[in-house]
């Protein structure tokens, strides 16, 4: 295998919280050892509910917030440090698309000169050329040349995250993190603008991180799925596998909860207990209180994340005892 | 794709449709440019010297044809002195307000960019300007340094900083906050594009408001300075140093104090109204 064009090893990110004025301040860690590499050209998914970590798992692969442990490579090198100027230069190389499409444009600057701006920025080519590549790239997100003229209160919510999507687009990156693209969007644009993500992938060889917690939208635009809970990826594996037969109990519990059309329903996992909170992680495996199949070791000691087969890791002692049961067998027979 | 047919005539249409300028902000307008044309020709238009004395026609009322706005106490031309005065004035305002205005912003997003301990300084020293009267420390200053022009335009640069510098932090953090700031820095700008770029023109109209505030105040501050003794200094003369000399002779000829009086009212009135109107057309989304 070659190498993954992004590899995240041990990421940690820890926040400092400070409860009312006078209360002690506490560590929340958000991101609590993340591993995973992205190969060149594949989407990985990466979902999770609220608070489980994934938007900062996003913003620490793109450098946009320096690591507590832990290192991100991006083609065989580590990330500069957030803010200096090579930092600054790697950005033309990586970008992000951000959940709020009209939140991240200015919005007293008409489209077209939004789309230029990394080009003006990066310093590519000449004038002639930069105006020539924003003409490309509105069509290349289908977007008409008259909507350049316009500002961003004047667009739809598909035609701003399109139009951030092609600001994203023009210094041609390698490396896109999608941190929760549709989510604001209604269901027909969602896959408008998912459609547009797919082809303009497979057109320009990208390679994506696409961060939600809209399964079927994981499901639809990625190759592999990373399944967070609680600042810890639980599974990680082929998407279609995944989805079909998940390991993990908090991902059985996911897969079971999203609607499917025309499928008949199997029974479904309703999770009890309280939803998570980072500020106060249980002991041992982080969703044990929640977890249907929880024995006693789960309280005392974290799962670590172990392939179980090709492609597919697990963070559960039960997948790691049936595993271990089944090459067992395996190896009397 | 629906969007893709729209013809181009609307785009074209949008460039050339001219602004429309209420009456009201038009007069203003003009009014400020008389002024500015006023001050700006001097020498050229004031029927006599600043400081000709006509001893004959002392106190004389307006509407006579060798003294239009009539004369003064030593029968210096009113005309000419108000003339001579509204350059100075606006001399002092424009500079005074352009200096506080760009020391201000500037200290304010230095302290929104650091944070830290370069923000407490920033903001003790705010504290520290607004909590001491500024006519006092315009005081000392003047009184240790003597009075001079450059001085005083720098001095009054210094009036009504803080308040830019509270506005533009607080507004540049919550820019950074919001999402554009956040995605033109991870586009890979440098902090002075992100700044002078994307945050000053979204905060513009607020720090223009600010301006229109600021700039009657520094009249009237020159103004009392000027009525104190310790601004303006005779023969050079002013719109405040007049209103200050001109109020002895309220009873008997109040033409002297009224028509630099007059002058302040309709400028800053001018002026405030010019900025309101700024501020809306700055605003792509009111348009």
């Amino acid at each position: 295998m070659t190498e993954p064009l992004v590899s995240v090893d041990g990421l940690v990110r820890t926040y400092r919280m400070r409860a009312g004025m006078f209360g002690r301040s506490r560590d929340v860690r958000a991101v609590d050892g993340v591993t995973f590499g992205i190969n060149r050209g594949e989407t990985l998914g990466l979902v999770g509910e609220s608070g489980s970590g994934k938007s900062t798992t996003g913003r620490l692969v793109l450098g946009l917030e320096n690591p507590d442990a832990g290192s991100v490579a991006f083609h065989g090198r580590p990330l500069p440090a957030t803010d200096t100027s090579e930092w600054r230069a790697s950005r033309a190389r990586m970008q992000m698309i951000f959940q709020d499409p009209l939140g991240a444009l200015d919005r007293r600057l008409p489209i077209a000169a939004q789309v230029r701006e990394p080009l003006d920025i990066h310093n590519v080519e000449d004038e002639e050329f930069r105006t020539a590549r924003v003409a490309e790239l509105m069509r290349s997100v289908r977007l008409s040349d008259d909507i350049g003229q316009r500002y961003p209160h004047e667009l739809s919510g598909g035609q701003r995250q399109r139009a951030v999507l092609a600001r994203a687009l023009a210094t041609k990156p390698d490396f896109l993190v999608c941190d929760e693209p549709v989510s604001a969007l209604d269901v027909s644009i969602q896959a408008q603008v998912v459609n547009l993500l797919i082809d303009l992938q497979a057109a320009l060889n990208l390679t994506m991180l696409f961060i939600s917690h809209d399964l079927r939208v994981v499901r639809q635009i990625s190759q592999r799925v990373a399944v967070m809970y609680l600042g810890r990826v639980v599974e990680l594996g082929n998407a279609d596998d995944l989805f079909v037969s998940p390991q993990h109990p908090y991902t059985k519990a996911l897969v079971s909860a999203s609607p499917a059309p025309g499928a008949r329903r199997t029974e479904r996992i309703v999770l009890s207990g309280d939803p998570p909170n980072p500020a106060a992680k249980p002991g041992g495996c982080a969703f044990h209180p929640r977890c249907p199949s929880a024995f006693a070791r789960c309280r005392t000691a974290a799962p670590a994340l172990v392939e179980v087969a090709p492609d597919r890791s697990v963070a559960c002692h039960l997948t790691g005892v049936e595993s271990h049961a089944a090459t067992a067998l395996g190896a009397v027979a | 794709m629906a969007d893709v047919s729209l013809p181009e005539s609307t785009a074209a249409r949008r460039t050339i449709s001219w602004p429309k300028i209420p009456p009201l902000v038009a007069i203003a307008v003009l009014w400020v440019v008389a002024m500015l044309v006023v001050a700006i020709l001097a020498e050229a238009i004031a029927p006599y010297g600043v400081t000709k004395m006509d001893l004959r026609n002392r106190l004389s009322a307006p509407g006579n044809a060798a003294h239009w706005l009539g004369t003064d106490e030593l029968g210096r031309d009113v005309l000419t002195r108000l003339i001579f005065s509204i350059r100075i004035s606006l001399l002092i305002a424009f500079g005074a307000t352009a200096i506080s205005a760009i020391i201000g912003t500037l200290l304010g997003f230095l302290a929104a960019h650091f944070r830290g301990l370069a923000e407490q300084a920033v903001l003790m020293l705010a504290d520290f300007q607004a909590s001491m009267p500024f006519l006092i420390l315009a005081l000392a200053v003047l009184a240790f340094f003597g009075s001079s022009l450059p001085l005083l335009i720098g001095l009054m640069g210094f009036y009504g900083w803080e308040r830019y510098a509270r506005i533009a932090r607080g507004l540049a953090i919550s820019a950074t906050g919001q999402g554009y700031a956040s995605a033109i820095r991870q586009l890979g700008a440098a902090p002075s594009r992100v700044y002078l770029r994307h945050i000053l023109p979204n905060i513009a109209s607020t720090l223009i408001i600010s301006m229109t505030l600021v700039f009657p105040e520094v009249i009237l501050l020159e103004s009392g300075l000027s009525f104190l003794g310790l601004g303006v200094q005779p023969p050079m003369t002013s719109l405040g140093n007049m209103v200050g000399y001109g109020r002895e002779y309220i009873g008997s000829a109040p033409w002297i104090m009224l028509t630099p009086a007059a002058i302040i009212t309709l400028t800053t009135l001018a002026v405030s109204l010019i900025g309101d109107w700024l501020r809306d057309k700055l605003d792509p989304t009111l348009a």
